[in-house]
């Protein structure tokens, strides 16, 4: 058995918020979440359970929210990956991200990147969701400090502000 | 060696902001936006060049005898660095908060199922993992302490040297033969709760080129606190061991106690290389302590009438291997067994023990969550007694300010229980459930497994107070340095910001007393004197304090130079707005221009009243001040299933003065969601002292799906005694809510539901 850094000089590559990232001497073994924060310094994804229960390494694949943790770096060569990083790539925060901080969705802010990601993918799929549609879209996302209240009014206000925008 | 984490750090409270932010404003914390964009440095974001990765090896065994241990074939792997044990400890081999009793690592007994054994250092968590494997460690089991009687009964050898009672404390007070003309009484179980921080624990450690010091980030509670327990096993001269906050993700009392700091410091000496460290969730859930599961016996006597005389209680909590708080955790649970409520006479009799369990120790409510569910579950009993209803018993016995506590203190803080009670029952009620509702409003959501014609609705009470800061003798002062220069404060500070908002707090409060926009924050280190711990709803108190009172002081230097340039006399002067202006004149300057060419530097210190230690009886002014909450819960069970829906929670809290509208909101919302988790699905299962459920997917959180709608009123009425005249508010919302849930299920159902978390067979069963 190799150990992890062992491995030979192979490489994969991953296309991660447009930018293609070749991922050196990587064990086989190592999730997606390890290789963005600890191989392609993108820290911004968290990780909480390794087991796809707390959504806070939630990024997008393919359009499709899914837990970094339990996707094998290597079998998503062929995905388009956009983490919370890519989200505000000149800095500028988005739409979500503003709502977050204004309505006071952010305490200890380590589910926070989860939850944003999350957000941005319900809002793209479903511009108005409703009160529950709200709370199931989120409800992979733990939080323990808001008890939620403050996040629901941060996905109520960008979505209001959305809708605003249509109607101009 | 320049470590990235340094320059992160500051990144996390340097950041500015323009907005005037005084205090009674919303200001927004300055780590919001680095957190929404996934820039802000948590612990285990810290990275250095040639850093290594630590792991601990945990014993499986609740309790054994160690026979051998060998580490060749981990130290035989490639990439493995270094290995380590108890024999690699250079100074004291204990650690402890209160009590250093607990090893380093274990080196002849292991007394819990999770115990630090040995560490090692490689070059990638996977080696780590396999070297782990590789350590041979010989075992010879014992059988294990599990009972907290057989602790208290004397009847198991001692399982360690300290013995097998932590603390027993007893509170005495008035005539012990009274008889109320109405008695109730019950045994109560609270169940094991995890804090559950998302942030796991994590630090980086820097060893100096010399091997003389080190310096660590970590996500802690008590900078200082850590500091000194660390520097005492390396054997190094306090000032010797930097700290810096690492980000922290959420504490609530879980990071009171040292977990990997220790270990993480020992590994990084030996190899000279910086090594991090960050448990995973399993390993968090015996890497950390936890709230102590309790049985509580209670007895309450009254007057036909409701009126509360007499409250008997023995309380039992389980501190498990290691002392960790749980003395003062006892004395939190026994001081508080009347409640919010006036009561003369008190025979309350606790024992804080040690069994092979895992550590219990500090969680958000501190041993007064405990005492509450067993209290608001008797005044429930009461009432029904009395034939009055729960809001009626509780205004009638609603405690005041003057009143005598069952320790002989008087209650000298703002009191507004009946105000608390009157203000939540003023609060709307939920709309009744639809005739059609949608599934996921339902109890069991989309499992699809409630039928609306099983759903019963039901509304319970509950009341509490709480203690603010350290209790007995102890003095938790907080320090904080402010600086003003050309109109820019930059504040310093050792308070752990651990996501309750410190860090917006004393930019407002700098705000405020300075007339300035723009206040900068220094990393939070050891680097400046203690702050004391994010602990007890304190911080605002004490390090708000210690923030009020510096810049108080540097506003004086600044009146005193601008009278002087004047010729007038300071006194005269005073802020408004930015500006300092002149009372008695025409005088009026901007802060800005003011304190152009100045450099105004103070630190302050703030203690609070001095305190002491209860007698044997549990009599003195143990505590500093107390805050009052009420809660109303409204939930609807599924009665075949036993599933329960948390519809609504209403809530009047005490709050003396509301500094950050926004910020108090979200605490408030935050610890309901907590105490409902007790209620009904958080707890931490045991078998012969063998975690069963360490994980996310077995030990259930509440998630988006199950959080209450929350209505809130908050009660102001400034506390004197607080430099702000803030009371904390971090710990009451999650205390009576808990039992306010179970209430309502009792409502619901009709069932004796006398333990907490309530669980499905518990409700179809019970």
């Amino acid at each position: 058995m190799t150990t992890p850094q062992q491995s030979g000089n192979e490489f994969f590559s991953l296309t991660v918020n447009g930018m293609s990232h070749q991922v050196q001497d990587a064990w086989v073994g190592e999730s997606l979440l390890y290789v963005l924060r600890e191989r392609l310094g993108l820290p911004g994804t968290k990780g909480a359970c390794e087991q796809g229960e707390c959504g806070s390494c939630t990024v997008i694949m393919d359009g499709e929210a899914v837990c970094a943790c339990l996707v094998m770096a290597a079998t998503a060569v062929e995905a388009d990956i956009v983490t919370v990083e890519g989200l505000s790539p000149d800095g500028e925060p988005t739409d979500v991200q503003r709502s977050f901080v204004d309505a006071g969705g952010v305490q200890c802010g380590f589910c926070t990147p989860g939850l944003i990601v999350a957000v941005h993918h319900l809002l793209d799929r479903n511009p108005t969701p409703n009160e529950l549609e709200i709370r199931e879209a989120i409800s992979g996302n733990i939080c323990r400090c808001t008890g939620y209240g403050r996040i629901f009014e941060a996905v109520r206000q960008a979505r209001d502000a959305r809708q605003e925008q249509v109607h101009e | 060696m320049t470590p990235s984490a340094s320059t992160t750090t500051r990144t996390n409270t340097g950041t500015a902001t323009t907005s005037r932010g005084v205090l009674g404003t919303s200001a927004l914390r300055p780590d919001g936006l680095p957190k929404v964009q996934g820039r802000f440095a948590f612990s285990s974001d810290a990275w250095a060049d040639n850093m290594l990765w630590g792991a601990t090896l945990r014993s499986p065994h609740p309790h054994a005898a160690i026979r051998s241990i060998d580490v060749s074939g981990a130290l035989a792997i490639n990439g493995v660095s270094a290995v380590i044990t108890a024999d690699d400890v250079p100074g004291q081999l204990t650690y402890g908060l209160i009590a250093s009793d607990q090893p380093v690592f274990a080196r002849d007994v292991v007394r819990y199922a999770g115990e630090p054994v040995a560490a090692v250092a490689a070059d990638h968590p996977e080696t780590a993992r396999r070297a782990l494997a590789a350590i041979r460690v010989e075992y010879e089991v014992l059988r294990p302490l599990v009972d907290a009687e057989d602790a208290i009964a004397g009847s198991f050898p001692a399982i360690h040297p300290d013995g097998n009672v932590i603390r027993r404390q007893r509170v005495i007070r008035g005539d012990q033969n009274f008889t109320g003309e109405v008695v109730v009484e019950g045994t109560y179980e609270i169940g094991m709760q995890d804090q559950a921080f998302l942030g796991l624990e994590a630090a980086l450690a820097l060893p100096d080129d010399d091997g003389g010091g080190i310096e660590l980030f970590v996500a802690t509670q008590w900078l200082h606190e850590d500091q000194k327990q660390i520097a005492a096993c390396l054997n190094l001269p306090t000032s010797n061991v930097r700290l810096t906050l690492g980000g922290v993700g959420g504490a609530f009392g879980g990071r009171e106690d040292i977990s990997l700091q220790v270990h993480c410091c020992l590994l990084a000496l030996k190899t000279g290389r910086p090594i991090k460290m960050q448990y995973g969730r399993e390993e968090s859930f015996f890497g950390h302590i936890h709230r102590h599961p309790a049985r509580i016996f209670m007895r309450h006597h009254a007057d036909r009438d409701g009126t509360l005389r007499r409250v008997e209680a023995r309380v039992v909590l389980d501190g498990g291997a290691y002392a960790s708080t749980s003395s003062a955790v006892l004395i939190n649970a026994v001081t508080h067994m009347q409640g919010p409520y006036t009561c003369d006479i008190a025979t309350v009799d606790g024992y804080a023990v040690r069994s092979n369990n895992p550590p219990c120790g500090a969680m958000r409510g501190f041993g007064v969550v405990q005492a509450c569910f067993a209290h608001e579950s008797q005044m429930d009993k009461l009432a029904a007694a009395c034939g009055m209803d729960p809001v009626e018993i509780r205004l009638k016995n609603a405690m005041t300010t003057g009143d005598k506590l069952i320790t002989g203190q008087v209650m000298e803080s703002v009191a507004p229980v009946e105000r608390c009670i009157r203000e939540t029952a003023a609060l709307p009620l939920p709309s009744a459930l639809a005739e059609t509702p949608d599934v996921l409003a339902l109890p069991g959501g989309s499992g699809l497994t409630a039928r609306t014609s099983n759903i019963k609705r039901g509304i319970g009470w509950g009341v509490s107070m709480k203690n603010l800061m350290y209790s007995e003798g102890f003095d938790d002062y907080a320090t904080a340095r402010c600086r003003l220069a050309d109109g820019v404060v930059t504040l310093q500070f050792a308070t752990a910001e651990v996501g309750q908002g410190f860090v917006v707090l004393a930019q407002q409060i700098a705000r405020s007393v300075l007339g300035v926009d723009t206040v900068l924050l220094e990393p939070i280190s050891t680097a400046i004197g203690s702050a004391g711990s994010t602990s007890a709803s304190r911080q605002t108190w004490m390090s708000g304090g210690a923030v009020d009172g510096a810049c108080r002081v540097v506003r004086e230097r600044l009146f005193e130079h601008v009278a002087a340039v004047h010729n007038i006399d300071s006194l005269r002067l005073a802020i408004n707005g930015t500006d300092v202006v002149d009372t008695m004149g025409a005088l009026r300057i901007s802060v800005a221009t003011a304190s152009r060419d100045l450099v105004l530097d103070e630190t302050f210190e703030h203690h609070h009243r001095a305190t002491e230690e209860l007698d044997e009886n549990g009599q003195g002014n143990c505590h500093v001040a107390f805050a009052f909450v009420a809660h109303r819960a409204v939930v609807d069970v599924d009665t075949e299933l036993g599933l329960v829906k948390v519809v609504q929670v209403a809530t009047a809290q005490d709050v003396g003065r509301v500094l950050n509208p926004l910020a108090a909101l979200g605490q408030v919302e935050g610890g309901i969601a907590q105490g409902l988790g007790l209620a009904v699905m958080e707890e931490i299962v045991l078998v012969d002292g063998k975690m069963r459920n360490p994980s996310f997917t077995d030990y259930l959180l509440p998630t988006a799906l199950d959080a209450p709608d929350v209505v809130v009123s908050m009660i102001e009425e400034p506390e004197p005694q607080a430099p702000l005249g803030a009371k904390g508010i971090g710990e009451p919302p999650c205390i009576s809510v808990t039992p306010a849930i179970v209430a309502a299920i009792r409502d619901a159902t009709g069932k004796d539901l006398a333990r907490v978390p309530v669980r499905p067979q518990d409700i179809v069963f019970g």
